[in-house]
């Protein structure tokens, strides 16, 4: 689970990016957070392969170590002007997203900051991924083979660890960083187990990820329960619903 | 002019942390045979092939292909990895996968051209699988997907192949089709390494066999190699068993008369 790694890792690297920009909206915060996030992903390679610790302590070593450095500069102050505090970290403020508004021409409200930063990543994810989807699928089918090609996987596995850095830090500063690892995962494991393509992996997944975060959202307003709970709640019973019916029609297909 | 010597290992020597894997190996292959690789089980097999694709780097000593470095060589070197090291899972067609031996490190950002989706069509055939190229990966048989990583190979127009275990997992059929595929191989000038664990078949299969136990135990062809001391040497305890197989050998070599032999 590298994705939870990074999220959780990213910590000390919005502290860091903050204290120097004293700004919760400032792009240096993101690509502090980013590098922090591919900084995690080179020390958890290093640790699996060159100190031949396991992949999953790898993991756990380098995120909670890099968690708890976050946790003690906020915690210590990091400046006494920084009002980032732990609750808005581990479950994001999407509740108060509203209160960083971005008007235009003094008074012409045209959407929530963080609808823009993410729209910014969106763009930027989609563009990566349609210029390397190659190397992408090449890579994350068989790295190996690809190296036997001549292939430098390196450069394709650190972009991709900077795409799912950037994914999260745009994301966990709405969802926070424990949940945000749930809308990396889920859909798209739900959506691994109807298609047969990658292209179309990534369109179902996307689809399944917008339908439960909009379905997610009204469920929650209407118990009047955390915005982000109802997102990944209805995502995961989705995930469950799909593989049960999966699994049922390969059964029919079998009878039949 | 036809080159002699397709792989020259020089001394190598592979490591795991601080064991050794491989050690001082030293030897050069012919060209345009089927040559096996044999050995017990963690005798490094697997790294040799790995190393001499330049996925390992070696301690020391080094492996030249065509008396020139691996990445110079890449364009006339195919690899197949073992079946079991990939997720089967993974959301891709037979042609799919089969496409990703066109792809280079400068086509990477480029769609695929029409003679590569040509020479993909004409792998899928040669290895038999052109009614499931549509057919999802996972649903393929173990045998079925040997073939689609063999396919792969092909489709990379190399002048040699490296093959780890391609016969495990693999029904006798398959077996068959994968053999006679290496002889044509073999006609057109096509190097084959590949990787084999069944002493029984080895004499039938390969023109020049490697006999390997860390160290280099034997080179050279079948007869030559599989001696009783040679084998003794690489496999060690299992004295009666090899004693057997040795035996057998010799009244495959020299039959006085046709009867089947039980190990």
């Amino acid at each position: 689970m590298v994705g939870d790694a990074i999220s959780h890792a990213v910590l000390p690297g919005i502290v860091v990016a903050y204290f120097f920009s004293g700004d919760k909206t400032s792009g240096l915060l993101l690509f502090g957070a980013t590098l922090t996030g591919v900084i995690a992903s080179a020390i958890i390679d290093f640790l699996s392969r060159k100190a031949k610790i396991q992949g999953d302590a790898s993991i756990g070593i380098t995120y909670t170590l890099l968690f708890a450095l976050g946790m003690i500069m906020i915690a210590s102050g990091g400046g006494n002007n920084v009002d980032l505090d732990m609750n808005c970290v581990l479950y994001g403020d999407i509740a108060t997203i509203n209160l960083d508004k971005v008007i235009v021409d003094g008074n012409l409200y045209i959407g929530p900051y963080a609808f823009y930063v993410e729209l910014v990543a969106f763009f930027i994810i989609l563009i990566v991924l349609l210029v390397g989807f190659k190397g992408f699928k090449l890579i994350s089918f068989n790295e190996d083979f690809a190296k036997s090609l001549g292939i430098n996987t390196g450069i394709w596995h650190y972009l991709m660890m900077g795409l799912v850095a950037l994914t999260t830090v745009v994301g966990f500063e709405v969802v926070g960083a424990v949940l945000v690892v749930g809308f990396l995962i889920i859909p798209p494991a739900t959506a691994q187990l109807i298609v047969n393509q990658l292209k179309n992996m990534l369109i179902v997944a996307v689809a399944f990820g917008v339908g439960a975060v909009i379905i997610g959202f009204y469920v929650a307003s209407w118990f009047n329960v955390s915005y982000t709970g109802g997102m990944i709640l209805v995502a995961g019973i989705n995930f469950f619903i799909v593989l049960f019916l999966s699994n049922f029609s390969k059964k029919l297909k079998l009878k039949a | 002019m036809k080159e002699q010597c397709s792989i020259e290992v020089h001394n190598l020597t592979t490591t795991y942390g601080n064991t050794p894997v491989l050690w001082d190996v030293d030897f050069e292959l012919p060209s345009g045979q089927i040559i096996g690789i044999i050995g017990p089980n963690g005798s490094g097999k697997t790294t040799l092939l790995k190393t001499i694709m330049g996925l390992l780097s070696p301690a020391s000593g080094y492996v030249k292909i065509f008396d020139k470095n691996i990445d110079q060589m890449r364009e006339r070197i195919a690899y197949v990895p073992q079946r079991e090291s990939v997720d089967w899972d993974f959301p891709a067609s037979v042609f799919d996968v089969v496409k990703m031996g066109r792809y280079r490190s400068n086509n990477l950002f480029r769609r695929s051209t029409k003679t590569d989706l040509a020479i993909v069509e004409e792998s899928i055939e040669k290895v038999g699988l052109s009614d499931f190229r549509n057919r999802q990966i996972s649903q393929l048989s173990g045998g079925q997907q040997q073939r689609v990583f063999i396919a792969r190979a092909l489709a990379q127009k190399a002048d040699i192949y490296l093959m780890d275990e391609p016969f495990v997992g693999v029904d006798a059929a398959t077996e068959n089709a994968i053999l006679s595929l290496l002889q044509e191989m073999k006609k057109d000038g096509k190097t084959v390494l590949m990787i084999h664990h069944d002493l029984q078949t080895v004499s039938d299969y390969f023109d020049y066999l490697v006999l390997l136990n860390t160290r280099l135990i034997a080179k050279g062809t079948p007869q030559e190699v599989l001696t009783e001391e040679n084998l003794s040497n690489a496999y060690g305890g299992q004295l009666t068993l090899l004693a057997k197989v040795a035996n057998l050998i010799k009244e495959n070599e020299f039959p006085i008369r046709e009867r089947d032999v039980d190990l």
